[in-house]
């Protein structure tokens, strides 16, 4: 029987779905409501992230933080896809879900080294 | 007068039907009468020409699985009482599996399934009769207590929509039983048995849809074990792809 490349997507699309069960709440708590809501100083806000931003690690975080959750959420679409009877040949869907997957990260590591 | 319920069967009579077709019939009713029960009625007293497969009466030879009202169930521990709120009761034969004649399918497939994954203990060296026995800590039986309760009625596959478009699926059943022995500290066979979870007709085509647990008459959770197949042919994909790089044969 051959081996199923299944592994890589399934690993991507746990690591996504980890991330954004832990973190993900976090996230849209520190980045989107609470400059918002609780800080002072929106514009002393918008400097933090700036400086997250800018150091390595920060730019590996955010990395992380898009394109992981947006292999889990194209594999469980492009899966959700079979489920639901959808009459197309998996190999334009695999392009299409894993493919803008990994064009969609690239466009972010791309932004980040810019910032 | 006797309280009655319609009972509608499925009939299938290979030399005389094209196609199955329905049967209504009239079944006493009591509190205590299961599907199973009236299955018996209908074959003892109104038409014996009734064929549906049946033996133990008490959710243990898995062999009375029907669809009734459109679930797989064990027709031996599902009530009539339970479907009082309803015009009607309807009994088929399993979904997924061709129909061999009225209620009795062939699971020929499903059997064929059981066999490939080898469920039984395998020992790189088997030690004499004269040793004893494998001893085991109740720990470690109970890594795969759960999954040893399947009593292959078949109800998984007839609840798994991967099965029922390719048949060539491992299904539920199957990768249940085969991580029960790879999760057993007696059984030296993992290595065998990866190979047939790591194929794209085992573990990875499945999708999580979860129904073959939610219908497993014994909560043997095949879902669950499936997905802990994945978390091992992930780990085997990973450390197979770290031998190719330092220079080994693709396993």
């Amino acid at each position: 029987m051959r081996r199923s490349h299944e592994p890589v997507a399934w690993s991507l699309f746990g690591a996504g779905g980890m991330l954004l069960a832990f973190i993900g709440p976090g996230l849209v708590l520190t980045t989107a409501l609470l400059p918002w809501l609780a800080a002072d100083d929106p514009q002393a806000t918008h400097a933090a992230i700036g400086a997250l931003l800018a150091h390595p690690l920060g730019k590996l975080l955010v990395l992380a933080c898009v394109a992981l959750p947006l292999f889990h959420t194209l594999h469980r679409i492009y899966h959700g896809l079979h489920d639901l009877h959808l009459p197309a040949p998996r190999l334009p869907l695999q392009l299409l879900c894993y493919g803008g997957a990994t064009l969609l990260s690239a466009v972010t590591g791309w932004w980040l080294l810019q910032v | 007068m006797t309280e009655t319920v319609t009972v509608r069967v499925q009939r299938y009579r290979p030399e005389e039907d094209t196609a199955p077709w329905e049967q209504s019939f009239e079944v006493p009713y009591s509190e205590d009468l299961s599907i199973l029960d009236a299955l018996n009625q209908i074959k003892d007293q109104q038409d014996p020409t009734l064929s549906h497969r049946w033996s133990c009466r008490m959710a243990i030879c898995g062999s009375c699985g029907v669809m009734v009202n459109n679930e797989p169930k064990l027709s031996c521990k599902t009530f009539l009482r339970d479907y009082r709120e309803q015009a009607a009761v309807t009994v088929r034969a399993l979904d997924n599996f061709p129909i061999e004649r009225d209620l009795v399918s062939d699971i020929s497939g499903f059997i064929d399934h059981l066999e490939t994954v080898q469920p039984w203990l395998i020992r790189s060296e088997e030690q004499p009769v004269s040793a004893g026995a494998y001893p085991q800590t109740p720990e470690q039986m109970q890594r795969y207590a759960a999954f040893s309760q399947c009593i292959n009625c078949g109800l998984c596959y007839a609840a798994c929509p991967q099965f029922g478009r390719d048949p060539a699926f491992l299904g539920p059943g199957a990768l249940a039983l085969a991580q029960r022995y790879n999760l057993d500290s007696r059984d030296e066979g993992a290595a065998q048995r990866m190979q047939w979870l790591n194929a794209g007709e085992g573990v990875w085509s499945c999708t999580f849809v979860g129904y073959c647990s939610e219908v497993c008459p014994k909560d043997v959770d095949p879902a669950a074990a499936i997905n802990r197949g994945k978390v091992a042919s992930d780990i085997n994909y990973a450390v197979n792809l770290l031998n190719i790089l330092r220079g080994k044969d693709d396993a």
